[in-house]
């Protein structure tokens, strides 16, 4: 059954891929001009039986575990990128905008595939995970999400079709520094898995800011190195660190952030050596049958539907399970404090946009925005601040 | 008050922009397009501002401002996660010492900042009351007008107010009849249809406008909720450590409940006793690292009878319950919730009476760590006293043996032992792996035999009067968030002028779902599709974004 369930998850990933491709070839069909064509038609069908095969991995995960499988980094990573195909999926009947999968999959693509750098196997619940309200919460809060995400993809095309891009300006810089993260978590992505298939493992011993003496294992090559760090004899011929730490960062995390960067800038390096333009202005001209009002509707459409959402899953719901688990329905932890931080920014976004009438590019920047907080959550808060709700990623 | 009298005869309020029967503009036109936004009411903001309280309203009543409070408050909020609350501390710690220790000059800094406790400081909390203040005078100050709007509009339009809404056409048309198609397929879908003198106004979803409105009163009760937390009786939070076979009395309860520790279990998940499927996990982080069960096996009593000084309670049992995590006992608006525990806590230790030379034993005693006696009779005259007992066991700084509190965590103990070749007794001084024997070389030892141990649980006692406050003011606003989110009002105007048919149409969102019905309902009658004069204008002006919602 957990093999069956991590071939669907392989099948689905693979079949998005294809998805991708195809709604990308509705962009070059001249006529197409964002209605529906041949082409978008099979992307569609590829992406909702993508999105099955996927729901397959899903339930049979559930099977096998005997609980929903939203319970560890791995599990909801993968599930918010499920939701975001389930939302694109809904919004495309909606606007029949092919455009619109062009980003979004890519966007689904990553998560999962960051997602599955984290321990995959099936865990078993702690005492305070034990509760319906895991399944309720969770699956709720990754669908509101999910769901503003596309408000992302739709704000991204928006700004891509219209930054002027024939001079660099703040607005250049920003929408480049945008693609850049994307393409960042291609590198982590990219750089863990390589080093994965290789097997690299370096036991380090060190000290920690208590003295005591603790063991690092990296599974990528050591350029930064923990505090007093010294390579255990079974890693002595693994790379000696460039840098050490000092005992209050944790030198590993820091480690893995330097590789992504360096993937992420290789990558992006060789991007703009092959177009010899920005990488927005390269996509731009693909863009220019985009209806700009039409991706603005979608845009904030999406906020609209998810902000509604979000807020009885990561908050309502969210409350009345702290307040079963924890005993208190609200207690300041980081991550429900980034959860209240996403929602008053998704508040003041539909203030501007209802009242004082930002709309366009302005209410696009913001998409893009209210999505860097989402992943912020997603990353920083369970990787960085840890609190409560800390998954036991590494 | 002055009030303006339009030209068809409606009164509408000073400080109104257009007429809200017949919407002929009475205020000069500057954009092509109206502003439908609050369909033109006269809102005090916008008409007053003389006084003190008009400038205060006014204030209060501006959405930047809004806006501006939600987006110092959201960065305040982040500023707080940055690093851990006061809360959040491990216990025993000075927080001044902590931070600094932690995170050097950017903790000590932030702890100098008050942001260790930021959440409840008096600013943070002031942020909150000001969007509370906020939320109430922008829905007062919007809600009424566009109430009376929406209620006095009428049917037929003023031509002003029809050829400047975003969606505009004018058809020449002889038959009539086409307008009956069109009334049929507005109605089949929903619409609310008025008719005045062969005009048409189709109205739907109307309710929708109220939405905000209806989550702001709902934000309103939930912020009551929250601050009710603060009125004495509302709020109960107190912590009950209760060993196994212990009953205490439920703090918080005023001597009404008591509990009974039966028995307290923790578990953790063990390779080989759980499903196959968790091994790799279990083995990633080793097999009885995993937290699986905190159980603490209870039974509630309550009290009979009235409360005498000194006399032990007479108790009623109530129920039996297994409080675990996620599954707290409740009754009588209590709840006891599963928070900590201490396992192996010691509860009595033995020792044996011995002859140190010959190894003689001449009976044992067993000293309650909680309730030690203070003789110990062991027949034959044999005799053990307890002079002195330190729980919690330390020398202090003058060299003597001291406790630091009353759990015993490192217990020592004076003895005293009598025997009938030792009458005026020995002192032994006994702890854990050490004996002292102050008054020179003793015959006898008291020889340890053994330990007794529990294990003791951490229930969160709670009662909070508010929790039903907050429940109605979510459940309030995400009603209004539903309302005002997923459904929009619509309204398609239909007036007959000089044998044309005018057709506007506006909504407060969702302009392509608009147009698509718009599409269908016109389908073939031969009246054009309104034009998106927005759309023109944006184009006119260059591409800038411009709208309204």
């Amino acid at each position: 059954m957990v093999q069956l369930s991590s071939t669907l998850l392989y099948i689905a990933f693979v079949l998005y891929l294809i998805g991708t491709f195809f709604f990308g070839g509705t962009i070059r069909d001249k006529k197409g001009s964002g209605r529906t064509n041949r082409w978008a038609t099979f992307g569609i069908i590829i992406t909702i039986f993508g999105f099955i095969a996927q729901l397959g991995y899903f339930i049979t995960r559930w099977i096998a575990a005997g609980h929903a499988p939203v319970s560890n980094l791995f599990e909801f990573t993968t599930f918010f990128g499920m939701m975001l195909v389930a939302a694109f999926i809904v919004i495309y009947f909606i606007y029949k905008t092919p455009v619109l999968g062009v980003f979004t999959l890519p966007v689904a693509l990553l998560v999962i595939a960051y997602a599955s750098m984290f321990p995959r196997e099936i865990t078993p619940l702690i005492p305070a995970l034990q509760s319906d309200w895991l399944k309720i919460h969770v699956t709720t809060a990754a669908a509101g999400e999910a769901i503003l995400a596309v408000s992302f993809a739709a704000g991204l095309i928006y700004l891509i079709r219209v930054v002027d891009q024939s001079t660099p300006s703040k607005r250049t810089f920003w929408l480049e520094f945008v693609l850049f993260c994307l393409i960042t978590t291609l590198g982590f992505v990219g750089v863990s898995s390589a080093f994965a298939i290789a097997d690299y493992e370096a036991k380090f011993q060190w000290i920690d800011k208590n003295g005591k003496k603790t063991e690092a294992i990296y599974e990528l090559p050591a350029l930064v190195g923990p505090h007093k760090g010294t390579l255990e004899k079974e890693s002595k011929d693994r790379m000696q660190p460039l840098v050490e730490m000092p005992a209050i960062i944790n030198a590993k995390k820091l480690n893995t952030v330097i590789w992504s960067l360096f993937g992420g800038a290789v990558l992006y390096f060789l991007l703009r050596l092959v177009l010899r333009k920005r990488v927005a202005a390269a996509i731009q001209p693909f863009m220019k049958n985009v209806n700009l009002d039409l991706t603005d509707e979608i845009s904030y459409r999406a906020v609209a539907i998810g902000f509604p959402v979000f807020t009885l899953g990561a908050l309502i719901f969210a409350m009345i399970w702290a307040q079963i688990a924890w005993t208190r329905f609200w207690g300041w932890d980081p991550k429900e404090v980034w959860a209240l931080i996403t929602w008053l920014f998704y508040a003041a976004f539909l203030h501007l946009r209802l009242s004082r009438g930002w709309h366009g590019e302005k209410s696009a920047w913001l998409a893009v925005i209210g999505f860097a907080i989402i992943m912020f959550n997603l990353v920083a808060v369970n990787l960085v601040i840890a609190g409560l709700h800390s998954y036991a990623g590494s | 008050m002055e009030q303006v009298k339009c030209e068809c005869g409606h009164v509408n309020p000073f400080g109104t922009a257009f007429c809200e029967a017949c919407g002929k503009p009475l205020e000069e036109a500057e954009k092509p397009l109206l502003d439908m936004r609050y369909e033109g009411s006269a809102r005090r903001s916008q008409t007053y501002n003389k006084t003190v309280i008009d400038k205060i309203w006014n204030f209060f009543s501006s959405v930047k401002v809004g806006v501006w409070l939600i987006v110092i408050t959201l960065i305040a909020s982040a500023i707080g996660t940055i690093f851990p609350q006061k809360m959040y501390l491990p216990p025993n710690v000075t927080p001044a010492q902590y931070y600094e220790d932690e995170y050097g000059w950017a903790g000590k800094l932030y702890y100098e900042l008050g942001f260790d406790n930021l959440y409840g400081s008096w600013w943070y909390m002031l942020l909150i009351a000001l969007i509370g203040v906020s939320l109430v005078i922008c829905s007062l100050d919007r809600v009424i007008p566009l109430y009376r709007a929406l209620n006095n509009q009428g049917v037929t339009r003023h031509d002003a107010f029809l050829r400047r809404q975003r969606l505009f056409s004018a058809t020449k048309i002889a038959d009539d009849r086409l307008l009956e198609t069109i009334k049929e397929r507005l109605a089949k879908r929903r619409y609310h249809i008025r008719e005045e003198n062969g005009n048409i106004l189709a109205e739907k979803g109307r309710f929708s406008r109220w939405g905000p409105y209806v989550n702001h009163i709902g934000l309103i009760i939930f912020l009551i909720g929250a601050m009710l937390r603060f009125v004495p009786g509302m709020y109960v939070d107190k912590v009950l450590w209760i060993r196994e076979g212990e009953t205490k009395e439920i703090p918080g309860t005023n001597g009404e409940y008591f509990l009974k520790n039966e028995k307290f279990t923790f578990e953790t998940y063990q390779k080989g006793k759980e499903n196959a499927v968790f091994n790799a996990a279990i083995d990633r982080v080793g097999s009885g690292m995993v937290a699986k069960t905190y159980e603490t096996k209870a039974v509630l009593y309550k009290r009979v009878g009235p409360v005498i000084a000194g006399e032990e309670p007479k108790l009623k049992k109530i129920k039996e319950y297994k409080i675990r995590v996620n599954e707290p006992l409740k009754y009588d608006h209590y709840a006891l919730y599963q928070v900590d525990f201490k396992l192996n806590e010691l509860k009595s230790m033995s020792f044996a009476l011995v002859d140190k030379q010959t190894s003689k034993s001449f009976g044992m005693i067993t000293v309650d760590l909680l309730q030690p006696k203070e003789k110990y009779d062991l027949g034959n005259g044999y005799q053990v006293q307890l002079l002195s007992y330190f729980p919690d066991f330390y020398f202090d700084d003058d060299g003597n043996p001291n406790t630091r509190s009353k759990v015993p965590n490192n217990p020592a103990f004076v003895f005293k032992m009598f025997a009938p070749d030792k009458p005026k007794g020995e002192v032994s001084f006994v702890a854990i792996r050490q004996t002292i024997e102050p008054f020179g070389n003793n015959k006898y030892k008291m020889a340890f035999a053994g330990i007794d141990t529990r294990n003791v649980s951490a229930l969160t006692v709670r009662r909070d009067f508010t929790l039903w406050v907050l429940g109605v003011g979510g459940t309030v606003f995400m009603i209004g968030l539903i309302q005002g989110m997923y459904w929009n009002h619509r309204r398609i105007w239909l007036k007959r002028t000089n044998g044309e048919v005018w057709l506007a149409a506006h909504t407060n969102k969702n302009w392509f779902g608009l147009k698509r019905e718009i599409q269908a309902v016109i389908d073939g009658t031969g009246i054009r599709m309104p034009i998106d004069q927005a759309e023109i204008a944006k184009k006119v002006q260059g591409g800038d974004e411009h709208g309204t919602a």
